[in-house]
């Protein structure tokens, strides 16, 4: 047997990167950044509230949490809506039982299909930032670009006209991008997004529209991925965060740099009754230490911008 | 295919060398970080897919080059506190694509052996001669980088085929990291006659296979390292023992991770009686003292043709 040559060619074998995208970079080379307040840790609370089709097409893949049992997969399909009804209720008493301001990655699809939740959420006037028009418009490389550009176009429109904000975030479901997706959303006004989960700071990430920030978040701190995934406990999930936390705001002391703690959460998994202590005792953990910032992602993104060179 | 590619004798372990290690050791202790490029879009291998998802899997790639950019001076930092040389696992690409990694590693007297070009080129599938070239340009590029000939193997994303490890000890290694058979050195016998060793390494302690295969939480990878360590101490009285622990930056230095390894180590590195070493220096160790000693056990049970590790040349 014997590979094709192209097996042992190595076109992109060179200094940096092996694409276009953004500069390599270490953490401990960066430009130092100091949070508001001198703190040493940002906290994004990303909040997913998402709508998962009962008719899934699920191509490429099924997303993540989507529906995995045959037509018509209620069991799933309602336990998701759970989330949109009782789970983000009790997710926000609690942040807000511990001054803790989320951001929420919205499927645009909701504004239409559950105004009252829309409702709820432009009322606090938390930020709200564009995750794709539901959990099955997925972006991924084998996706038509004109498919892609209307997906991203009817998204911003819907949010930005509904809520009145700028709607300046972009996070796709399951952190899937095409090629083009970074180019679609800059073209479309995006000034950050957090698929790319390859650090822990914001860093410049190039365009065909120009330059966006890339703010990554989490996959590993994702309570999805830890309890869904990974099958850990709520309490394992709450001292992965807990020490995550610790962990950051002791570097930040040490070296003197800023720190970034971005987490993903969903209500229809943290909301649940048996999980949801557990969360509450990571928010008391991080509103208490002490070394927290607790901002939209937004205003991180800002308070980068307003740093980095 | 083969039933057995019969690389090395069958030897139990209450039969195992009464090796001591430098120093009058019972356990040599070594760290592998595995230093790895990934490619966004590499040639599609017939035998395995790179990504599961469509180019671009940007949670795949992401995932990996976190390592990279900020697990690697984390992970760094936590070896050179507790006095641990790492042994990289290395793809040689990175020599082109970071070399600032690499002169970390340098300045730290870290040693790096050979882990392919990229760990997205998997060997499935090569002949002979593409084989070989890969090998030797790992090699090659390690050389020229570092300034230290490659002495170890590990096969990229351990993908092998039937002639890896005659190629690689053609190519002037003296070890391979590829085989889980004992956690003591043993002879592996290669179609030149070489002097070839396997160095245990580890998957049960490998950090990939702990958090995305057994998919365990922090803290309790580090308990599973104090257990292997305490038994492997405890058996290294009697014949002294290996324990490896291979890691990934982009695994073990997230924040919710570190501690819990550092722990791990500070328990380790705490004991008498363990030897602190690189992979090239057990191999070289083991090819001084005991290597003909194992063959020579072999040939006296009347190995025959199963004492031919050395025996061709």
């Amino acid at each position: 047997m014997t590979l094709d040559a192209n097996h042992l060619e190595y076109p992109h074998r060179r200094r940096g990167m092996d694409h276009r995208r953004y500069e390599f970079s270490m953490l401990g080379n960066r430009h130092p950044v100091v949070w508001p307040g001198g703190a040493g840790v940002a906290l994004w609370v990303n909040l997913a509230v998402q709508f998962f089709p009962l008719d899934q097409r699920g191509k490429p893949f099924a997303p993540p949490g989507g529906m995995s049992t045959p037509y018509p997969d209620l069991r799933h399909f309602s336990l998701r809506e759970y989330g949109n009804r009782v789970g983000i209720v009790r997710c926000l008493e609690a942040l807000d039982a511990f001054g803790i301001r989320p951001t929420f990655a919205v499927n645009a699809a909701l504004a239409e299909r559950c105004p009252g939740l829309l409702d709820r959420l432009i009322g606090r006037g938390d930020e709200i930032l564009a995750s794709s028009w539901h959990m099955d418009t997925l972006h991924h490389g084998e996706l038509a670009l004109a498919e892609e550009r209307a997906v991203v176009e009817k998204t911003l429109a819907t949010l930005r006209e509904r809520t009145g904000q700028a709607v300046a975030g972009w996070v796709s479901p399951a952190r899937s991008q095409s090629l083009h997706t970074p180019d679609l959303l800059a073209a479309q006004g995006v000034r950050y997004m957090g698929d790319w989960i390859n650090d822990e700071l914001p860093y410049a990430f190039r365009t065909d529209a120009g330059e966006l920030v890339a703010l990554p978040l989490s996959l590993e701190l994702d309570d999805q991925f830890l309890i869904g995934a990974n099958l850990h406990s709520e309490w394992e999930y709450a001292a992965q965060i807990i020490d995550a936390c610790d962990f950051l705001a002791s570097e930040a002391a040490k070296t003197g740099h800023g720190r970034l703690l971005a987490l993903s959460v969903h209500p229809w998994l943290m909301g649940q009754p048996h999980r949801v202590a557990a969360f509450e005792s990571v928010l008391e953990h991080l509103a208490g230490c002490g070394s927290i910032w607790s901002a939209s992602a937004s205003e991180i993104v800002t308070a980068w911008r307003g740093q980095a060179i | 295919m083969r039933e057995d590619l019969e690389l090395y004798r069958y030897r139990p372990w209450d039969e195992r060398l009464p090796i001591r290690w430098p120093g009058g050791a019972r356990l040599a202790f070594w760290v592998a970080p595995n230093i790895e490029f990934y490619e966004l879009d590499p040639p599609v291998n017939p035998s395995r897919r790179a990504w599961p998802r469509p180019i671009p899997d940007v949670q795949g790639y992401a995932t990996r080059d976190y390592g990279n950019r900020v697990g690697m001076e984390r992970m760094m930092a936590v070896l050179d506190k507790y006095g641990v040389r790492g042994s990289v696992s290395l793809s040689a690409a990175v020599c082109d694509h970071h070399p600032e990694i690499i002169e970390l590693g340098v300045e730290r007297g870290w040693e790096f052996f050979s882990h392919g070009i990229y760990n997205t080129r998997y060997a499935y599938g090569m002949d002979e001669a593409q084989e070989r070239a890969m090998v030797e340009d790992s090699m090659a590029a390690i050389l020229k980088h570092t300034g230290e000939p490659c002495a170890g193997y590990l096969a990229p994303a351990l993908t092998h085929t039937e002639r890896t490890l005659d190629l690689f000890a053609e190519a002037g290694g003296i070890y391979t990291c590829d085989l889980f058979h004992d956690d003591q050195p043993t002879p592996v016998r290669v179609r030149s006659g070489r002097r070839f060793v396997s160095v245990p390494y580890s998957l049960e302690l490998n950090d990939t296979i702990a958090y995305v295969v057994n998919r365990v939480e922090p803290r309790r990878y580090g308990e599973m390292i104090k257990q292997a360590f305490d038994r492997l101490h405890r058996e290294g009285e009697a014949g002294g023992t290996v324990m490896c622990v291979p890691l990934h930056p982009y695994q073990v230095a997230h924040p919710h991770r570190l501690r819990a390894f550092e722990e791990a180590l500070a328990y380790v590195t705490e004991h008498e009686g363990v030897w602190l070493a690189t992979g090239r220096e057990i191999a070289e160790h083991y090819l001084e003292h005991y290597y003909d000693l194992d063959l020579g056990r072999a040939g006296a049970q009347g190995g025959g043709a199963e004492a031919a590790p050395g025996a061709a040349t």
